[in-house]
């Protein structure tokens, strides 16, 4: 935020970066070759909603177009929740081996809200992983600052500290992790992990 | 683009933010010219007085901005909290931060029978945000999140660092009618007679002046108070993307909610027809409490916000 903005008390909404979210197909291929996590083949968009029509008109063009891409390729459609801080979440499942297209859903999702000027609402997006041992991992990617970190919930609100640690140190260079660990927040309970 | 017609600035909140805050500074050099011409006029070993004051001054002001956070937690008798203590607070701010991009400020709770927010501290980096319990039982989720996202506008737009230099000027105004009232009493003791004519007569311009420059810096600090807490409201909702939520935590915070009933109108006994009775009985426009207040009337609060839902509601093109 410039000077004259601060002095004149408003700040500019902050836009979204898109293009790092690419990153991940080949960073998926690093996770798993170096700690065992495979992806589950869901993922999911988490934005605030704003309300009146105009908004639920975009939602609504987005989820009709995702059904009926993630249809034709055996997908299953796309569902949509609320979680008790009143954001959206609208969660892709596509088949394990799908990660290209789950990313582009993702992305589809995202373009489709900048596109018609809602781009600060977008909060962040999410991609589930597990291991043989059904531990649960998600890659959560930050839209205003275009950097990932992982997040691996534990039962009863905690999480795996030390799981994180290691998949940021697996996958190093493939994926912009967040540097600043304050920034790590957690996404309890966040659909389709 | 299309995001930039959505989310434009309030262009007149902005230009009387503006005006206000050139008139401060107009003060402020008017104040500082009258004094240089004292000191001029009377050749006067009493400019001593000003870099005094001037000295005090600053470093109380730059003393409460520093310690603003831990002032106003212990004023407000706040302890701070843990994400494990207050999942629910902490979550809400988590998203808003991220949402907004700003670093997360400290979160604290103050036990208090009144529903408030506030945030203070000298940087994003030291803010801290805190909110009464009595806020957090009465409001819903969504519209505890409209007050927090507030909160965090002042903390974006920097408003106690603003609202710190602003009052500058008021605090060496107070602290100068002050040096100058006890100068009079007290003043040129060992002195010659018509020095001491000089020194009274310097004293009391001295007093006049400060009084002066004080009145009218305070009810400008307070304008501008006012129009950054509509641009602390503008900026919450588009943040949220929810203005009603905010609307109805101002509503319910401001005790008028207490008009809006719930009971089914067929239901109401005839004596309830008193409770609708003016539902606001707010100081009458260009008064003087609307003047010296810190905060917008409620009306003009939601007059606002009904800008922001419609600019939010517009369709891009």
């Amino acid at each position: 935020m410039g000077f004259l903005d601060t002095l004149l008390g408003r700040t500019k909404p902050v836009q979204p970066k898109l293009d790092d979210l690419f990153a991940l197909p080949s960073a998926a291929v690093t996770l798993e070759a170096g700690a065992g996590f495979k992806p589950t083949g869901s993922g999911s968009v988490c934005f605030r909603p704003v309300e009146g029509r105009s908004f639920a008109d975009v939602q609504k063009d987005v989820t009709e177009l995702l059904d009926v891409s993630s249809g034709a390729e055996g997908g299953l459609p796309i569902e949509i929740t609320k979680d008790s801080y009143g954001f959206t979440w609208l969660v892709s499942s596509r088949l394990s081996d799908q990660l290209d297209a789950l990313v582009t859903d993702l992305h589809a999702v995202n373009s489709s809200l900048v596109d018609n000027g809602f781009g600060p609402q977008l909060l962040c997006t999410l991609v589930a992983f597990k291991d043989d041992s059904e531990r649960r991992l998600a890659l959560v990617y930050l839209f205003k600052r275009g950097t990932f970190y992982p997040f691996a919930p534990l039962s009863g609100e905690r999480r795996d500290n030390a799981l994180e640690l290691q998949v940021k140190g697996v996958i190093g260079d493939d994926l912009k992790f967040e540097p600043d660990l304050a920034r790590w927040f957690p996404v309890w309970g966040a659909p389709g992990l | 683009m299309a995001a930039r017609t959505r989310y434009a600035p309030d262009r007149g909140l902005t230009v009387r933010m503006t005006a206000t805050m050139f008139l401060l500074g107009l003060v402020f050099v008017a104040f500082i010219a009258a004094i240089i011409g004292i000191g001029t006029a009377y050749n006067a070993s009493d400019a001593a007085i000003v870099l005094f004051a001037v000295v005090i001054g600053g470093g109380f002001a730059i003393g409460s901005l520093f310690y603003s956070d831990k002032i106003a937690l212990r004023t407000a008798g706040a302890r701070e909290v843990t994400p494990e203590q207050a999942p629910e607070l902490h979550g809400i701010v988590d998203r808003l931060c991220a949402l907004a991009d700003m670093p997360k400020p400290r979160v604290a709770i103050a036990h208090s029978n009144m529903p408030n927010a506030f945030a203070t501290g000298r940087s994003a980096d030291h803010a801290v945000l805190c909110v009464t319990d009595d806020l957090m039982r009465r409001l819903t989720p969504e519209e505890l999140e409209g007050v927090i996202a507030h909160e965090m506008s002042h903390v974006a737009h920097k408003d106690v660092q603003v609202m710190t230099a602003a009052s500058f000027l008021a605090i060496i105004a107070a602290l100068l009618i002050r040096f100058a009232f006890y100068g009079e009493l007290f003043g040129g003791g060992g002195r010659g007679r018509g020095n001491n004519q000089n020194a009274a007569l310097l004293m009391f311009a001295l007093m006049a002046i400060s009084i002066v420059v004080y009145a009218v810096s305070f009810v400008l600090i307070r304008l501008l108070s006012r129009y950054r807490e509509l641009s602390a409201d503008r900026s919450g909702a588009l943040l949220t993307g929810q203005p009603s939520a905010l609307k109805s935590a101002l509503v319910k915070v401001s005790g008028q909610m207490s008009r809006i009933p719930n009971n089914d109108l067929r239901t109401a006994k005839p004596m309830n027809a008193f409770f609708f009775a003016p539902a606001m009985h707010l100081a009458p426009k260009g008064s003087l409490a609307a003047i010296f207040s810190t905060h917008p009337s409620l009306e003009r609060r939601l007059a606002e916000l009904d800008k922001v839902q419609a600019q939010l509601n517009r369709r891009a093109g």
